[in-house]
């Protein structure tokens, strides 16, 4: 089962669209079974949600995504949590990683413009208490996103006949 | 003027892929199950470590049996993934694709007259490279009803007093079919018998699914009767580079030698750099590309099933090969009609052997999307003609 599950999980994270009767075939296992493990599994959350990855420059919708590297004073008992999961209980923040380096954490923050992500840096995150300093770095351009290119590749020159 | 050209080489007809090729070149909408090669780019590691040896200025011949730290690595491969062990020294030659080892092993092994033989269907090099190699081709035609395998009655009833050499090309293209330890040693008790030699192409090793490719150079006391091929091409996804090797005997390898250091000098500098990478550090690459071609092909038989088309489970390459006898028509016949009537190209069986007749090499090294797409396509064809 452990390795059913595996299955299951590496052919989600590409296609979480994956339709039961397909996956059924394509892991040589049956819709039933692929339904059950899935709903066991977003039950036990190791399946934590099923997301779409968009660009929204394409979409002509404007959006600006900033990299905030973070330094906090940890606290007696706690360590970084306290202050990590304050962080992530802003909206705007889309993740928060406690990291090795010259910071503590690294924020991703997405905001419509780029003066509303500047707010949210200045007016929220950095006079969090125990917040010693930010850096903020804002994305420019998306090359390669979730493990999926967000450029045009080159058509394949494969010949379409070959022994 | 003179006739310029030898009698035994306008003879030899041209690969009946060419002219379906020409076809489907004309043709820029058609979609392909039509060829023979992976689907996926060469692992990018691979690739950079190719690229890092020219910035390097590696661009100057290697010994011509190959670079000796990639002799190393595919004698540690060939140990670990067929258990049979090789003096990177003298017994394994890198060659300019599985092809070229095809072609020197015949034409190191073989006088006039000696027969040669060769189960179809199978890779369209064999026959006209014996014939080059002044060798008898023998034909022994596979049955659907065996899973396109050889058994050991098929092998005794074809060989004769001249017979020399066995070619062994599992798992097949254009069949998918494999062979198991259980098929293999009744195969390998009746070479010792008539002692010959065989020619193992193993160039789809890497891709079985199920169950792990056996060599039958792994079998008591074969590996000195057997030439194993093998390469880069498949497995690899590293077909352009044109990267194979063959290995065997001392006595055998030294004369192979020869040939390919006159004729061919030595395989790519490059290719030989990016391969050893491949061999070090790209098991997890070729493991994904395993598992993607498994999953298309389960897709392929599931969606036959559905359409009616009887077609036998392959276990290893990227091809199947359905049956299209039910429809009266010869291959040729079905995949023009398929590539005039709904653009799709797939290979008719005969351009693999005249065994292949009432079969169609469908090619799954497309992604499952293209594979939907053809496949709806098929679908379409087949109920045509069976409603008319």
């Amino acid at each position: 089962m452990e390795e059913m599950r595996n299955q299951i999980l590496k052919y989600l994270e590409k296609n979480s669209r994956a339709d039961l009767g397909e996956l059924a075939v394509l892991l040589d296992s049956d819709e039933v079974t692929i339904a059950n493990e899935m709903a066991q599994m977003e039950k036990e959350k190791i399946i934590c949600g099923y997301h779409t990855l968009i660009d929204w420059d394409k979409a002509g919708v404007e959006r600006v995504n900033a990299l905030i590297e973070v330094s906090v004073k940890p606290q007696r008992d706690k360590g970084f949590d306290k202050t990590a999961e304050r962080i992530c209980n802003y909206p705007e923040v889309t993740a928060v990683y406690l990291t090795s380096g010259g910071y503590d954490l690294i924020v991703t923050v997405e905001g419509k413009t780029l003066m509303e992500v500047s707010r949210f840096v200045s007016g929220k995150l950095s006079p969090i208490e125990d917040v010693i300093s930010t850096t903020t770095h804002f994305i420019l351009k998306k090359y390669k996103d979730h493990g999926t290119l967000m450029f045009h590749k080159n058509k394949s020159e494969r010949m379409l006949v070959t022994p | 003027m003179r006739e310029p050209l030898s009698k035994k080489i306008v003879e030899i007809k041209p690969s009946g892929i060419r002219k379906f090729f020409d076809m489907v070149s004309e043709m820029p909408d058609a979609i392909s199950l039509g060829v023979g090669e992976p689907d996926f780019d060469t692992p990018w590691r691979i690739r950079e470590e190719g690229i890092y040896s020219l910035e390097r200025g590696r661009t100057f011949y290697t010994s011509n049996s190959g670079l000796k730290e990639l002799k190393i690595e595919i004698g540690k491969y060939l140990q670990r993934k067929i258990n049979v062990s090789y003096d990177p020294n003298s017994e394994i030659i890198v060659t300019v694709g599985g092809s070229e080892g095809i072609d020197i092993a015949l034409r190191a092994m073989l006088d006039p007259g000696d027969e040669v033989l060769i189960p179809q269907p199978s890779y369209v090099s064999y026959l006209p490279c014996t014939i080059l190699a002044n060798g008898t081709p023998v034909v022994i035609p596979l049955k659907e009803e065996n899973d396109f395998k050889l058994t050991a009655e098929e092998l005794e009833a074809a060989i004769t007093p001249k017979t020399k050499l066995l070619v062994l090309p599992f798992p097949n293209n254009p069949t998918g079919a494999i062979m198991t330890r259980e098929d293999l040693e009744p195969v390998a008790e009746v070479v010792k018998k008539h002692d010959l030699y065989v020619l193992s192409d193993e160039i789809y090793s890497e891709l079985t699914y199920g169950c792990d490719h056996v060599s039958i150079a792994a079998l008591p006391g074969m590996r000195d009767r057997t030439l194993v091929i093998n390469g880069f091409s498949k497995g690899f996804a590293m077909t352009g580079w044109r990267l194979g090797y063959i290995c065997g005997q001392k006595h055998i390898a030294e004369q192979m030698l020869k040939i390919h250091q006159f004729a061919i000098m030595c395989a790519p500098t490059n290719s030989q750099y990016a391969a050893i990478e491949g061999l070090r550090n790209c098991d997890d690459e070729v493991q994904q590309m395993r598992t993607a071609y498994n999953q298309r092909r389960r897709y392929l038989l599931h969606e036959f099933g559905k359409m009616g088309l009887s077609c036998f489970e392959p276990f290893g390459a990227f091809y199947v090969f359905p049956s299209i006898k039910e429809f009266g028509m010869t291959s040729e016949e079905f995949a023009t009609r398929l590539l005039d009537e709904e653009k799709v190209a797939a290979v008719p069986g005969t351009a693999f052997g005249e065994c292949g007749e009432g079969f169609l090499r469908v090619s799954y090294a497309y992604s499952l999307d293209d594979l939907k797409e053809a496949i709806g396509r098929l679908g379409r064809f087949v109920e045509r003609l069976r409603s008319c």
